[in-house]
């Protein structure tokens, strides 16, 4: 039986990763790619909570679908706008999108 | 310390997960960081194996792997002239720099992890768990579930007119 504990500190561990992903890059697509991490980190938390608590009711995997119809959602739109921004300004780096600023 | 099967298995599945995801955040070429974030997501799918989360588990594969990241790749190649290798993807000279604070809450979740029991002992899983999700999804879950599929349809229609491209002659 593997304890609870070990999955918890695999998601915490891909979120941090996570973290450091959408931060630490300049690629607007890079950084999506760091939420789909963090995404998948909390996923990882429901589904083991729920096959912890109470596995016969499922609430944990019910939620890990609504989280990956959010994620699916997310990407369509967010990939949407950067195509739209490098059809505009040619690139998608971030520090550089900033004509909206004054 | 003496592992089981499975332990050991567990610690297969996640170590190619968390490896695959450092690869994805620290690597230079976007189009390897996307393989890589392709077999994390596989990794993610092995490890709702091991909870015995089969539907999770098919559903990760067909949609991270089969939609997501194939939408990801669209993207890339429609912005190829940024995914060349001799474009710096990352910070420059900062890229470390994120470092301390992700290893912060990873130290603080690490913390409660290690001092907290949540004392929950393992129980016999229900499997297979496909139709108790589709019980749950239209009895108890119901309203949310009719609010994911507009929140789908919102994004499917947003993501189309944000990516059309702007034609000026045919505008009215």
């Amino acid at each position: 039986m593997i304890p609870l504990n070990w999955y918890l500190f695999v998601s915490g561990m891909l979120f941090c990763i996570g973290i450091f992903g959408v931060l630490s890059r300049r690629n607007a697509i890079a950084i999506l790619m760091g939420i789909e991490l963090m995404l998948n980190a909390a996923n990882i938390n429901l589904v083991a909570f729920g096959r912890f608590m109470d596995p016969s009711v499922l609430a944990g995997h019910v939620f890990a679908v609504f989280v990956l119809t959010v994620a699916a959602a997310e990407a369509a739109v967010g990939l949407a706008i950067i195509i739209a921004v490098y059809r505009n300004i040619e690139h998608i780096n971030v520090d550089k999108i900033n004509i909206m600023k004054w | 310390m003496h592992l089981t099967l499975q332990q050991f298995s567990f610690i297969a599945v996640a170590g190619l997960t968390i490896i695959s995801a450092a690869l994805v955040v620290t690597l230079r070429n976007i189009f390897h960081c996307l393989l890589f974030l392709a077999l994390a997501f596989l990794g993610v799918a092995g490890i709702y194996l091991l909870l015995s989360a089969d539907f999770m588990a098919a559903a990760q594969v067909l949609i991270y792997i089969g939609a997501i990241v194939v939408l990801m790749m669209f993207a890339l190649m429609m912005t190829h002239r940024v995914m060349s290798t001799n474009v710096i993807q990352t910070l420059g000279q900062w890229w470390l720099a994120p470092f301390p604070i992700a290893a912060g809450i990873f130290f603080a979740l690490f913390r409660v992890l290690i001092r907290y029991d949540f004392k929950l002992k393992g129980v016999p899983a229900a499997e297979p768990t496909t139709g108790i999700i589709g019980t749950q999804l239209l009895t108890r879950y119901v309203l949310p579930f009719e609010l994911a599929s507009i929140v789908l349809l919102v994004a499917m229609v947003g993501a189309i007119i944000l990516a059309k491209e702007d034609k000026p002659d045919d505008s009215p």
